[in-house]
């Protein structure tokens, strides 16, 4: 039996790095992904570009728009003398957000009186007008304490001394790049097995195969393993890619990773071979795969916080193995995550996958008789 | 026999020869209901999957505070967190336990009112209060570093009235968010679905359907018929392009009917470029299609090519100014980029003619060209 499944499992192998098409399918693509979404996706904004509406001629707004201008993050690239041109600005998105000083600003300030700066975002991504208030907000409360410490001004009776673990400098690539390597293994390794009885099925040489002293326990093994084989060596590849190349840190330990990975790997097979059973042509096989690798990206929490989701979304993610996979990833890397903090997040992947190979067996055997 | 030639101009045959074409790819669609579930099913899922999904308001983030020493001080910040629908906090004794906490993942962060805390606020100097937030989803931690930093002031304000002396702050930011004075972040990622979906629908359509005629040989046969090759480009493109629009009006209906997004510009604004990116999408598929000739590498192209790229480099989610030079490059051919910034600014601004007309060219640049690189592969493989 085993020899009949490893004979089975090489002619897959080949069938699939032949053919010079999925050769490249199979190792540009991930490399190429990795690279652009690896630098593409993050939430920092590096270059925020402003307006400045100043009305006011005195120190104080020359030295409040100089702690501005001297942040790497903003980027002022006009100087306005008029309400009117405010809206063209924002409006076609030329700049973020205009700053906007009123004529009594420093004089209010030399009285004591209270001053005010108004900001007017740009709202169309409300995350990205959240940061830049957030950006506004720290530069001018720094401003607000260097003025009350020059006027001999009582300081605040608190003060928030705010640290991040895992992540001091709040570096987006950290989070991003290890979801990748759950990301793209799971492409990789759902397409090779979702497709790869369809393809047979429409060829005809499934029919052949199934003339053969092979058992279909063995035709789904023999299916099964290539995708997981390749899946690891993909994997491997990226994790070295993101630690080498994106120098994120690695701070746990190469096993709890990789028993998640294996576990990870079954589920995304299972799920391909369930696919690949229900589906008669390429054509639904594709749309399944599409169906199921979708929502999984989107409802994994790769981008978005699944605590931000309404309770009945999140449970339908307690489906979706991506979504445990995704945590162990991040924080074997950098929480240093043990054994035991992980363990509630091995065996749902385990039961997502046994379920979904039961299942492709089944169908399968339903199929072929 | 000369009486079966058709009359009339060559103008006018080719008219009948497109609308026998289209006859048929309408009858395939008919028959074969996959394609009338891309176009109105998938749409549909999809924008209730992510529409709900996709969001970057966070509410209730579990919070440990640990109060060392409890005092009438701590009970009113900690009334703060209690307060705000941004918190869901959880009173601790101790640090340790609240890092272990934090180590669980079951808070998102620690607020540490230190046991001399009372004694410090009475001091000269100000008292610290420590805070530490799980940074590993960073966007995640600045949104809780600007939660925790609003329910501090608050309570700065409120402490110094009880003290009979209004805080003096000198400068106070006044902020006015234009277009989503809310922010919701569904007002702007809703739009942006429409643009990834739609990008996804419409290379599904043509990409599989022209590959599946490569592979059967049928294209050979349609091509040995007088038909001319534009006119097959063109009899696949309009029955794909009806269903299209199609899923394109469900999903704006959608948009504004079930998720609650303010429409500000105007309909035909919004219809002719739908149509144009549509068509563009469509060139897109036609391309994959022609390109990979079969059913498996095309539908792989159309997977890899259209929904990761769509998703992570158009702008939708991640800020394309942000991104490295080499990597703004590689957005400016992604076709949803173009259709997610006209639909961001259609659905909250309104009709802004210099971010519509601008992205409406780029798209119909990347139109003419996906089309004539199809129409040159083609004849290629007529040879």
């Amino acid at each position: 039996m085993l020899r009949r499944i490893i004979a089975l499992m090489i002619k897959e192998i080949i069938a699939i790095v032949a053919d010079p098409k999925s050769r490249i399918v199979l190792i540009g693509p991930p490399i190429i992904q990795l690279l652009v979404f690896g630098y593409a996706a993050t939430f920092d904004l590096e270059h925020v570009t402003y307006a400045v509406y100043n009305e006011d001629r005195g120190r104080a707004s020359r030295d409040l728009l100089a702690r501005l201008e001297a942040s790497p993050n903003f980027h002022r690239i006009a100087c306005v003398q008029s309400d009117r041109e405010v809206r063209p600005l924002i409006d076609g998105r030329k700049v973020m957000a205009v700053v906007h000083i009123g004529p009594l600003f420093t004089e209010n300030l030399l009285r004591g009186r209270p001053a005010s700066l108004q900001v007017v975002v740009d709202g169309r991504n409300s995350n990205t007008a959240m940061i830049v208030l957030n950006y506004v907000r720290s530069i001018v409360t720094g401003f607000n304490r260097a003025w009350s410490e020059a006027r001999g001004d009582a300081p605040a009776p608190a003060d928030l001394r705010i640290r991040f673990w895992f992540n001091p400098n709040l570096d987006s690539r950290w989070f991003i790049v290890p979801g990748l390597v759950a990301l793209l293994t799971l492409v990789v390794s759902l397409l090779l097995t979702a497709l790869s009885v369809a393809r047979e099925r429409e060829a005809g040489t499934f029919d052949q195969m199934l003339a053969t002293p092979l058992r279909p326990v063995e035709i789904l093994i023999g299916k099964a393993l290539p995708g997981f084989v390749i899946g690891m060596a993909e994997a491997t590849f990226i994790l070295l890619m993101a630690i080498f190349w994106f120098h994120v840190p690695f701070r746990g330990a190469i096993l709890p990773l990789y028993l998640g990975l294996f576990m990870f790997l079954l589920s995304a097979v299972g799920a391909g071979l369930m696919i690949s059973s229900l589906s008669v042509t390429q054509q639904q096989a594709l749309l399944g795969t599409f169906l199921f690798l979708v929502p999984a990206i989107i409802l994994s929490g790769f981008s978005t916080p699944i605590a931000n989701m309404p309770p009945a979304v999140q449970y339908l993610t307690y489906l979706n193995p991506l979504r445990y996979f995704l945590i162990i990833v991040r924080s074997v890397f950098l929480e240093a995550a043990s054994f035991d903090l992980l363990l509630n997040l091995y065996w749902p992947m385990a039961v997502i996958g046994v379920a979904a190979l039961m299942t492709a067996g089944w169908l399968f055997r339903r199929r072929l008789y | 026999m000369k009486g079966s030639k058709p009359t009339g101009g060559p103008a006018r045959r080719s008219l009948m020869r497109l609308s026998g074409l289209m006859k048929k790819e309408a009858h395939q669609i008919v028959r074969d209901p996959s394609s009338i579930a891309i176009a109105f099913v998938l749409p549909v899922i999809l924008l209730i999957l992510f529409g709900y999904g996709v969001s970057l308001d966070a509410e209730h983030v579990p919070i440990a505070i640990v109060v060392e020493h409890a005092g009438t001080e701590t009970a009113g910040f900690v009334a703060g967190f209690q307060g705000s629908r941004y918190f869901s906090p959880r009173i601790m004794n101790t640090i340790q336990m609240a890092e272990k906490a934090l180590m669980r993942r079951e808070v998102d962060g620690i607020v540490w009112l230190r046991g001399n805390f009372a004694r410090e606020m009475l001091g000269p100097g100000p008292a610290s209060i420590g805070v530490i937030v799980n940074g590993m989803d960073a966007n995640q931690a600045r949104i809780i570093e600007g939660y925790v930093t609003g329910v501090w002031s608050t309570w700065q304000e409120r402490l110094a009235l009880e003290r009979g002396s209004p805080l003096e702050i000198p400068v106070a930011v006044e902020q006015r968010i234009w277009f989503n004075a809310e922010m919701r972040s569904r007002n702007f990622l809703v739009p942006g679905l429409i643009a990834i979906i739609m990008t996804l629908t419409g290379a599904l359509l043509t990409a599989m359907v022209v590959a599946r005629e490569w592979e059967r040989g049928t294209m050979e046969a349609l091509m040995v018929t007088p038909v001319r090759v534009q006119e097959i480009l063109l009899g696949k493109i309009v029955p794909y392009f009806i269903l299209g629009m199609g899923g394109m009006a469900l999903s704006v209906a959608m948009a504004v009917w079930v998720f609650h997004v303010p429409f500000r510009g105007s309909y035909p604004v919004l219809f002719a470029t739908a149509a144009l990116f549509l068509l563009t999408a469509l060139a897109m598929g036609l391309l994959i299609s022609v390109v990979a000739k079969n059913q498996f590498v095309a539908g792989q192209i159309a997977i890899i090519a259209t929904f990761l790229p769509a998703f992570i480099l158009s702008g939708f989610l991640f800020d394309i100014g942000s991104m490295p030079k080499a990597v703004q490059f590689v957005t400016y051919i992604i076709a949803a980029r173009y259709f997610v910034s006209i639909l961001q600014t259609l659905f909250l601004a309104g009709d802004v003619w210099s971010v519509v007309a601008w992205n409406s060219m780029a798209l119909g640049v990347m139109c003419v060209l996906f089309l004539l690189l199809v129409r040159r592969r083609m004849k290629k493989r007529l040879e």
